[in-house]
């Protein structure tokens, strides 16, 4: 038994996140009811579902952004181990989502200082750690433009002259740059045109491997999970009807509405 | 005493124009200022018989510190004769009955704006600045409930932001007046819009240092001798300005000055922004390049004539 277990390094693993019976209702109305599931380092998982499932609720409470009706949100802050992330003082917690945690918004907007530039937003949570030296985050800054693709000439530009394709980059280089164990992301892809989804799903994909993050991923897109998602969970009227292996839950859906859900997909 | 009896001011206005309540109210936020340094600290401001943005924050502050037997002094960008200086020296004068003065060193009260006088201040003398913007991280962070919780847990890296901007475009850091400033160690604070060249003068000053915003309703505060940190990279340290030139009239090369035009020829000079200084220095003997030049004497004597009123 214990030769199974070192041959396998995920369940010797402590988890990362875990996330017990959490229940987020708007009043009578239910955002997600009874969602419990465990990230492990590394480790990248989709949520999919339609619009008003609830994923984007369980986002937001997952990271801290609400705070939920019951349930909890179990971090591993690697000095004290697992800790209920509402438990932590305020400071704590926003420390927390500025070093350890990065989150990409769907609209770059709402994640990027508009009117501060690229090498100013992908220094900020640098400057928010510590570092007080110029040459240093240039230097980072531009390395970080280098390995999200973008054009590093344009390191003084502000992201409001950049396309929604780049700004979507430069809000996920932004985030990484504090090298972050955890990201959430929601519809990181969404409203950018098919080719550019594609490049950025690559990107994304190198960049969550090479460094080892674990990722939480939103979206309606199952093309997205098929790439990126290790595991994927499928919600539906704030209830998770569904979760395994990605290839598994795609290849054989279980429950008629992911059934419902694979089967709508185009195959172009 | 017994002059004392007699009232100097205007009776129809209680002493200092504030009513007691008020001025009490204004006195406890001072007295938590100055126990919190650098902390802003909100307070029920008045309407005063002056525009907003003419210094309504520094003279409901001065109103509730100043004493009968105080002597005031108002600059405006240096200047002890320019309107606003001259009209709230006369406010004060008729409502407090007090001695006005235009000398640093006889000043019990120095009421400023945008500068800090050119000699040092000493222990008992009280700095009255007038600010329009109090919170440093306003223009990158326009929630006030967020710019709270910044100070409250001091998560300050965004005002560094700004500095990396000013490199990145400039090449070197161009913030040259409401340079930030870390009061205490602890707390990011606004200096008003003095020149950064005055920075320096804030840390560990023997006066009192008080701070008036009358439009947003906060004053926050530096005791003596607090440290008082401009902020800046390791690799781009702060610099006050500098000056290739001296005062034409006075030659100070150490004070800050201001570029005046002279004709409608490119004729120009530079002389001390802090006229008392300048004076103080003509009348020691001091003279600058343009010491005996007509035209820069009759500037001196408009500025003297507008002080004698």
């Amino acid at each position: 038994m214990s030769a199974v277990m070192a041959m396998n390094p995920v369940a010797e693993r402590r988890p990362l996140l875990k996330v017990n019976k959490l229940t987020k209702h708007y009043g009578d109305h239910i955002g997600c009811e009874d969602v419990s599931f465990t990230v492990y380092p590394g480790e990248v998982i989709g949520i999919v579902g339609e619009s008003g499932s609830g994923k984007s609720t369980l986002l937001n409470v997952l990271s801290a952004q609400m705070p939920p009706t019951s349930g909890a949100v179990e971090y591993d802050l690697s000095a004290k181990g697992l800790r209920d992330i509402f438990t932590l003082s305020e400071p704590e917690r926003r420390k927390l989502m500025r070093t350890d945690w990065g989150v990409v918004h769907q609209n770059p907007r709402d994640g990027l200082r508009m009117n501060v530039s690229a090498g100013g937003n992908v220094g900020e949570r640098l400057m928010a750690i510590g570092a007080r030296h110029y040459g240093e985050l240039r230097r980072e800054g531009l390395d970080w433009m280098a390995k999200v693709e973008l054009d590093t000439s344009r390191i003084d530009d502000k992201p409001k002259t950049f396309s929604g394709g780049m700004q979507q980059r430069l809000q996920i280089a932004r985030n990484l740059v504090t090298r972050p164990r955890l990201v959430f992301m929601d519809e990181p892809t969404g409203g950018l045109d098919v080719s550019v989804q594609a490049r950025l799903l690559d990107l994304l994909r190198g960049l969550v491997r090479e460094l080892g993050i674990a990722a939480i991923i939103v979206t309606h897109d199952l093309a997205v999970v098929r790439l990126l998602a290790d595991r994927l969970m499928v919600m539906r009227r704030g209830h998770v009807v569904e979760a395994g292996l990605t290839d598994q839950v795609l290849d054989d859906p279980h429950h008629p509405y992911t059934q419902l859900l694979v089967s709508s997909v185009l195959q172009v | 005493m017994s002059a004392v009896q007699e009232a100097r001011w205007d009776e129809a206005y209680n002493f200092a124009y504030l009513d007691e309540q008020t001025k009490r109210m204004i006195r406890r936020s001072i007295l938590k200022a100055i126990a919190v340094p650098g902390y802003q600290v909100p307070f029920g401001g008045r309407e005063m018989p002056l525009a907003y943005g003419w210094g309504t924050g520094g003279i409901q502050v001065t109103a509730s510190v100043i004493g009968p037997d105080d002597t005031l002094k108002v600059i405006d960008q240096g200047a002890d004769d320019t309107t606003n200086a001259v009209s709230i020296r006369r406010f004060f004068s008729r409502v407090a009955g007090v001695e006005t003065t235009e000398a640093t060193e006889e000043a019990d009260i120095i009421q400023t704006r945008h500068r800090i006088p050119e000699a040092p201040l000493r222990e008992g003398q009280v700095l009255v600045y007038q600010v329009p913007q109090p919170e440093p991280l306003r223009s990158l962070e326009p929630r006030e409930t967020e710019t709270r919780k910044m100070h409250g847990y001091a998560e300050y890296g965004l005002m560094h932001v700004r500095l990396y901007e000013d490199i990145a475009r400039y090449g070197h850091i161009a913030t040259t007046y409401s340079y930030p400033v870390m009061v205490n160690g602890r707390y990011l604070m606004s200096p008003s819009p003095i020149p950064k060249f005055d920075n320096p003068k804030m840390q560990g000053n023997p006066a009192i240092q008080l701070f008036g915003a009358g439009r947003e309703k906060r004053i926050y505060a530096i005791p003596p001798y607090t440290s008082v940190k401009s902020l800046d990279f390791d690799d781009h340290p702060f610099e006050p300005q500098t000056w290739d030139e001296s005062c034409a009239l006075c030659g100070a090369d150490n004070s800050y000055l201001d570029e005046v035009v002279l004709d409608d020829h490119g004729g120009k000079m530079f002389v001390c922004s802090d006229t008392h200084f300048c004076e103080d220095r003509r009348a020691k003997g001091h003279r600058g390049e343009l010491g005996a030049d007509p035209a820069a004497l009759a500037f001196a004597r408009t500025a003297d004539e507008g002080e004698a009123q």
